[in-house]
């Protein structure tokens, strides 16, 4: 049978701030356990909280960048559940009026725009830590309290590409918002996935599964395709689906049942007696919405209409608010962007990506002046685009300009026709055969010869006047 | 109305507190009596009328994105039952 | 000259003229509560060591109480010190931070002296909830001395300490100060910082001074009110000089008396005495007129949804996780481990009032209750308010009985919680509502037990209340009577 799949996500993003979101405690990631914390967010019989002003306001630019309706009435209910990580055993949270509702997000995917739902968006304080040991279990609330927001998806997703392409797209769109680092394994972005299928044509959903334990964008993708695969083969032999949360297990590539006996939740959430209720105004909300920046769709529209990019070129590199910076840094010292373009999205990428470097570094790396020294040298034939492959690891491994390492190296291109003439008659001397081939119309032996001079001249020989002066001395022998 | 054994022990649970068997009848007689009481409540009109959370009507109050010192490990972890490595201790969860 | 018969103010007033010292009256204190307090039972942690040490380091303070010291309901946070609410789930703990009235008390030179009883977690109207076992009236020790802030009370009335603090949830301060014949004060929700006060209700919570008579109560809220960053429901207003004013006439002030307060089950003793004081007050000059606040009788139900609801959520934190009692051992109840330590941890550490109470605000919060129970109950809660809207806008203050009763024997209500509850009946309108309210003595029964009279005032009116009750304190001098037993 033929199924389509439905696809609702639960992203919990730690918004960047400097303190926890009802008290003073640092948000800062990886210190040593249990010295983040404080009455307030241990729980402390006794202890208030008091709401972190940047969390409201970071959470309301979320909420506009996705297009939500920004609620004037904000309160804050409790969330009751017995847990160790939650130390008050409730939660401080939003329920029946989360801060934003009704946006949407568009993803791009082959080419075809589609339009993502943005049921609600709402504010929370984290939990804490629990590390498991053979024979018992240890609390770290560091983590606790830090401000989330909770992005909640209608059903709208159809497939893993497209869950990976929205996790991209909102990654994207809050890096633009600089409110967080969205870093997945480090749990500053977490994503739960309900998943389920039904014969194409059933207007019904089908029986869903909760994911949880995904630590990266691809292990969201990898376990939703076998989940939809294990859904597949478990309708086709005609077992039911059992709604159940089902844990990814990276290692194994698969997802399993949580197995646990889970009870009926009754969250008895209630209005938190301990945190008044906040009103933002129109006006507010307006002028919140004027200070956000550029996004990622915007930027893209005038990437393709300032410097005449493709459409994709433009995607790409409007995709990392970096890069997007580091272009048009570029672009600003040098006046051929797609030039530009090319270098970032083919050997600066994937100097990037094999490295492991973030976006974010390349100007420190490469500042664009010295990138756009160098492409300048190569429209100038002092170098050619080979040599500049070549040497630009070293400008970033050394911090040199390109002209420098050239001259060190004696690597400017050899563009005087006397010196080129006589490396040529030697090449052609020593090369009889293939000269021969050359003359009786095989054109890779012109190949050959070029290679040959390029060797001689370690690379350094401009490639359009070697090619010339061969044809010419061939023919005119 | 009313409240039986079972909701009790249902509460209970909920509320993650063992109640000692001979004592859930007591409970339940006494709950019962407190909940009809209460079931005056039903006598009052409250159709248009909104409900008051907060002692008084009070909004916007903030703190600024500033750190204040926090714990030191020790005397966070002062008052734990158990301890291990620095961090709290519970029963193992599976 | 006995020290533990004086005011607060005089006190004060001597250790400024320096004729007395910090020293001097901490060992007063010490050697009277040696005496007496083994009866009474009002303390519940004390070092008296650390106590004089205490009195040692203030004793040439500068500050502006200079060592005066002040006994503090079990509830309270102080840094290092046993901070239990009476309870056993908070066997041992010792808070790493104090509230921040404590804070406040300190830094202008008040000695804490140590922490005194309370029903426990304040669930109570007789401090016989306490795991301490109950605290005794000083006019009687047969009888409950109130609650939940029975040791406050009982330590004041039987002069064990100058004045102390307690906090006050649907009665917890003035019921108490009325039944040990001292002066209790409920302050206008928001008036007082709640920071570090262990949470019953957070909604209706409140902290406020036990003391001999207005003069002090005026000087202590002096000290405690004020604006706290660290609570959100804080009110930032100008601070007061609550001693301004107390001398003002109250002549032409117009008092309501409500007519749904003197109903069938009221002492008459009790009604007497209110009855009496309400002509004092006419003789004043006060323009006294009957009138009503229609949604009384629904004021408890009201409220044993609203607070139990919000004291099951304050309590959950109990869990045996971080601080406190846990317990392990013994018949396995649940088979997780986690879940089996949270059970048998709440279920020992729990008294059965505690248990009764999270039982009823688990179940009014839990799923398909809520909008019978919680949100019902605070659409009352809104109608209880505007009463107290429409009475303020024609009458300056409201007067009333107290406690329908006088001090009842112990153990007579133990068995029937809901006689308990309603021995609140008048005073958990003004948490509900928010308002400041007031208990002074008024009289005293025909077995010889004090009788409080109420005072209501508008929201942050406290100035009102002080300037009517010390005016009634000028023509009377109930509130100088000490019990037999403690002269």
């Amino acid at each position: 049978m033929k199924y389509e799949t439905v696809i609702g996500l639960e992203v919990h993003v730690q918004l960047d701030t400097n303190s926890k979101a009802f008290c003073g405690c640092s948000t800062e990631f990886g210190a040593p356990a249990n010295t983040h914390t404080c009455p307030v967010c241990l729980g402390m019989p006794g202890s208030l909280p008091v709401l972190n002003e940047k969390f409201l306001k970071h959470s309301i630019r979320v909420a506009l960048a996705i297009d939500c309706t920004v609620a004037n009435f904000i309160k804050f209910d409790r969330k009751h559940y017995f847990y160790p990580d939650l130390p008050k055993d409730y939660q401080i949270s939003q329920y029946d009026k989360p801060l934003a509702s009704n946006g949407y997000l568009d993803i791009n995917l082959d080419g075809q725009t589609k339009r993502i739902r943005i049921l609600r968006a709402h504010m929370e304080e984290d939990a804490g830590k629990l590390i498991h040991t053979p024979t018992a279990s240890l609390v770290d609330y560091n983590r606790t309290g830090t401000p989330l927001l909770e992005i909640v998806t209608e059903p709208d997703l159809s497939s893993a590409d497209e869950t990976y392409a929205y996790l991209t797209q909102l990654k994207s769109i809050l890096e633009y918002l600089e409110v967080s680092d969205c870093d997945m394994e480090k749990g500053s972005l977490r994503c739960d996935a309900n998943v389920s299928i039904r014969p194409v044509g059933q207007k019904e959903l089908g029986t869903k599964t909760e994911l949880k334990n995904m630590n990266s964008f691809k292990g969201v993708r990898d376990a939703l395709n076998y989940e939809i695969k294990r859904q597949e083969k478990q309708l086709d032999s005609g077992n039911p689906i059992i709604q159940e949360t089902r844990l990814w297990d990276e290692a194994k590539q698969k997802t399993f049942s949580m197995r646990t006996k889970e009870e009926a939740h009754d969250y008895r959430y209630f209005p938190d007696p301990d945190l008044v209720p906040f009103t933002v105004d129109s006006l507010t909300i307006e002028n919140i919405r004027k200070d956000l920046p550029e996004l990622p769709q915007a930027k893209k529209v005038r990437l393709t209409a300032e410097y005449a990019l493709s459409n994709y070129d433009a995607a790409v590199i409007s995709a990392d608010k970096h890069l997007g910076l580091y272009f048009e840094q570029a672009a600003k010292q040098y006046n051929n962007p797609k030039h530009i373009c090319n270098w970032l999205m083919g050997d600066i990428m994937n100097y990037l990506n094999t490295n492991n470097i973030p976006a974010i570094k390349l100007k420190d790396l490469l500042p664009a002046k010295k990138l756009t020294a160098m492409l300048e040298l190569i429209d100038q034939d002092i170098i050619s685009g080979k040599i500049a492959k070549k040497i630009f690891p070293e400008i970033i491994a050394t911090g040199k300009e390109a002209s420098a390492i050239i001259k060190e190296q004696n690597l400017s291109q050899i563009s005087d026709t006397s010196e080129l003439e006589s490396i040529i008659r030697q090449v052609i001397a020593e090369n009889d055969t293939v000269v021969e081939e050359f003359k009786s119309g095989k054109d890779k032996a012109l190949m050959f010869l070029v290679g040959q001079v390029m060797r001689k001249t370690r690379g350094k020989a401009n490639p359009q006047m070697v090619n010339a002066i061969i044809k010419e001395q061939i023919s005119s022998s | 109305m009313s409240i039986n054994k079972d909701t009790v022990k249902y509460v209970a649970k909920l509320a993650r507190m063992k109640l000692d068997e001979d004592k859930i009848d007591d409970f339940t007689g006494q709950l019962d009596k407190i909940l009809t009481y209460i079931e005056k409540l039903n006598q009052l009109d409250t159709e248009n009328v909104e409900p008051t959370s907060h002692a008084l009507a009070m909004e916007n109050v903030f703190r600024k994105d500033e750190n204040i010192p926090s714990l030191e490990n020790d005397i966070a972890l002062s008052n734990a039952p158990e301890k291990e490595n620095n961090h709290f201790k519970v029963p193992k969860i599976i | 000259m006995d020290i533990t018969n004086l005011s607060a103010a005089k006190l004060l007033d001597l250790l400024n003229k320096k004729q007395i010292s910090s020293v001097d009256i901490a060992s007063a204190y010490l050697n009277r509560i040696e005496s007496l307090d083994d009866k009474i039972k009002a303390f519940i942690h004390l070092d008296p060591e650390d106590v004089l040490k205490k009195a040692e380091k203030l004793k040439d303070s500068d500050s502006k109480l200079k060592g005066l010291p002040i006994a503090i309901k079990d509830n309270f946070c102080v840094k290092g010190q046993l901070t239990t609410c009476a309870s056993n789930i908070l066997a041992g703990f010792k808070p790493p931070y104090s509230a921040t009235v404590i804070e406040k008390l300190e830094n202008d030179g008040a000695l804490i002296m140590g922490k005194v009883n309370m029903d426990e977690f304040a669930f109570g109207s007789s401090c016989e909830t306490s795991c301490y076992g109950p605290t005794h009236n000083p006019w009687n020790l047969d009888c409950a001395p109130g609650g939940s802030s029975g040791g406050s009370a009982a330590s004041v009335a039987a002069r064990l300490a100058p004045w102390a603090l307690g906090s006050d949830t649907g009665g917890s301060i003035r019921q108490p100060a009325s039944l040990c014949g001292i002066v209790g004060l409920k302050p206008t929700y928001g008036l007082v910082s709640r920071y570090g006060l262990i949470a019953f209700a957070s909604s209706l919570d409140q902290i406020g001074p036990f003391t001999q008579d207005i003069t002090d109560s005026a000087l202590l809220m002096n000290i405690i009110s004020g604006h706290d960053p660290k609570d959100s429901t804080s009110v930032n207003t100008k601070t007061l000089d609550y001693l301004a004013g107390l001398n003002a006439d109250i002549k032409g002030l117009k008092i309501g008396i409500p007519k749904e307060y003197f109903i069938e089950g009221i002492d008459s003793d009790v009604r007497d005495k209110v009855e009496q004081a309400i002509e004092i007050f006419k003789k004043a000059g006060a323009i006294v007129e009957p009138i009503s606040l229609p949604h009384t009788e629904y004021a408890v139900a009201t409220y044993y949804i609203v607070a139990p609801s919000e004291a099951s959520s304050n309590l959950a934190r109990f869990d045996g996780v971080q601080y406190g009692l846990r317990v392990k051992d013994g018949e396995k109840v649940n088979d997780s481990a986690l879940i089996d330590m949270y059970m048998k941890t709440r279920g020992k550490g729990f008294g059965a009032e505690a248990k009764r109470r999270i039982l009823l605000g688990t179940y009014a919060l839990s799923s398909g209750y809520y909008d019978a129970y919680y949100l019902k109950a605070l659409k009352v809660r809104t109608k209880i308010t505007d009463d107290f809207n429409q009475a303020f806008k024609k009458y300056d203050c409201i007067i009333t009985p107290t406690s329908p009763t006088k001090a009842f024997k112990l153990n007579e209500k133990t068995n029937d919680p809901l006689a308990m509850y309603l021995s609140d009946i008048f005073t958990i309108s003004a948490n509900l509502s928010g308002i400041p309210a007031i208990s002074i003595p008024c009289g005293f029964t025909q077995d010889n037990l004090p009788v409080g009279l109420q005072i209501l005032g508008k929201a942050f009116d406290e100035q009102m209340l002080f300037k009517v009750g010390h005016a009634y304190q000028q023509l009377t001098d109930w509130h100088t009577r000490v019990p037999e037993g403690c002269k």
